[in-house]
């Protein structure tokens, strides 16, 4: 009798690994999706937040690619071990902040957990060598099958060709011949699968689903650590990284600026946790201010904050500070009046 | 019949889906869950996952902000 054959896939939300997936899942596997979310994931998070992009459509596109694929997609919180992931990275950041290739390793072998513990036989991603710098390059490729200890339990159906034989290949559970020998940047062949697949509609495939590959998040997660003196982080705080301006006008204290009501709304969430102002006398948005702000800073704060507001070119405004303990007080200001230093701005 | 509360406010994308998974994972057949957000995206998201999971969505709302979905749990989780 022939035995059902169970695989894990880590479904990103991007092409690659839908069609590493459906590969796997014409052969006749039984095929369910992972995915791991770090924190660093860009999903809805600021769209669901910014008031201007209510209205785009805010699918969480594992799930979607799931749902095409007709499979059950698990996804799950690693936030917390993550971390040592981000802060140590065995083998160092890409051109960002991105650890890409102890993160790879790192889900790999979360998956290799999951699947001993759910009796499924093997594990796919949808990995092509020379796709990325960091994680996929053919000398790479073999340290996130080993290093993760998933070793040959790892199928990569888009390049398999270009690499040996994997257990599922060599015990018959999936044709060789029927895997592909995709190689390099060019995305050409993935699109030509696609459309015969009939994906018409996919999430921008690589470098757009991570955070810790954009530029100015890098930039201001840094200034984070260097404020903190630590690498080690919350939620929160790579969360709150993502919404608002944000500005340092010294080491010990930076301000975070709502930038429209929906971030407004979304900051108010944290007034518990951060000393925070707002105009009174004008309309004006809602401040966080992290650090150890002396009364001296917080009126240059407060000047700040005014200078946000519609009060923004008045002689005075009235700026209501709330500490932490929800104590308030009110201040009269003079809004900054010049621009501000643009090495304020992270 | 047993009905719960999971309170997601706050949390964004996708936090309420695997809180809700969570929750659900120790729920039996039959039971229901309702689950309370401030991320609208909650109102795709959580409909997909309770598709791809065979559980059924009774109800949604929204309204001041917040998004109310109940979901009755299927037989296979
Ligand atoms: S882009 Fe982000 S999620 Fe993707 S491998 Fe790199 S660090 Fe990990």
């Amino acid at each position: 009798m022939n035995i059902q054959r169970k695989a894990v896939a880590l479904i990103s939300g991007g092409l690659d690994s839908m069609l590493a997936a459906k590969t796997v899942m014409d052969q006749g596997i039984h095929v369910e999706g992972i995915n791991f979310f770090t924190g660093f994931c860009v999903e809805g998070h600021t769209h669901a937040i910014r008031e201007k992009d209510r209205a785009k459509p805010k699918r969480n596109n594992s799930l979607w690619v799931a749902e095409q694929l007709g499979i059950k997609l698990h996804i799950v919180d690693v936030i917390e071990e993550y971390k040592n992931v981000l802060i140590n990275p065995k083998h160092g950041y890409g051109a960002h902040l991105n650890p890409c290739l102890d993160c790879k390793i790192f889900m790999v072998n979360k998956a290799r957990q999951w699947i001993a513990e759910n009796g499924f036989d093997f594990i796919i991603t949808g990995e092509v060598i020379g796709q990325r710098p960091m994680s996929q390059r053919k000398d790479t490729m073999p340290v996130v099958a080993r290093e993760s200890g998933a070793d040959d339990l790892l199928l990569r159906p888009l390049c398999a060709k270009n690499l040996a034989p994997t257990l599922p290949e060599r015990e018959g559970w999936v044709d060789r011949e029927k895997l592909h020998d995709f190689s390099g940047r060019s995305r050409k062949p993935q699109m030509e699968m696609a459309a015969r697949y009939g994906f018409r509609e996919y999430s921008q495939p690589a470098g757009g689903c991570c955070f810790l590959t954009d530029k100015n998040y890098s930039a201001k997660l840094t200034d984070l650590w260097q404020a903190h003196g630590h690498k080690d982080y919350e939620l929160d705080d790579v969360m709150l990284l993502k919404v608002g301006r944000h500005i340092r006008p010294a080491p010990h204290f930076k301000l975070i600026v709502a930038r429209e009501e929906g971030e407004g709304r979304f900051l108010q969430g944290y007034r518990k946790e951060f000393v925070s102002m707002a105009a009174t006398s004008h309309n004006g948005p809602l401040v966080l201010i992290d650090g150890t702000p002396s009364a001296e800073d917080l009126y240059l704060a407060a000047g700040i904050t005014a200078r946000y507001g519609q009060g923004r070119k008045a002689e005075q405004v009235d700026v209501k500070i709330t500490d932490k303990d929800g104590a308030e007080r009110t201040i009269q200001v003079k809004p900054f009046a010049k621009e501000l230093p643009q090495e304020w701005y992270l | 019949m047993t009905r719960e509360i999971l309170n997601a406010r706050r949390l964004l994308c996708p936090l309420p889906v695997i809180r809700t998974q969570n929750k659900i994972k120790e729920m039996r057949p039959g039971a229901r869950l309702e689950v309370i957000c401030t991320d609208p995206g909650v109102m795709q998201d959580i409909p997909a996952w309770c598709r791809i999971h065979g559980h059924t969505v009774l109800e949604t709302r929204s309204g001041d902000h917040e998004y109310v979905i109940v979901i009755e749990v299927g037989g296979a989780v």
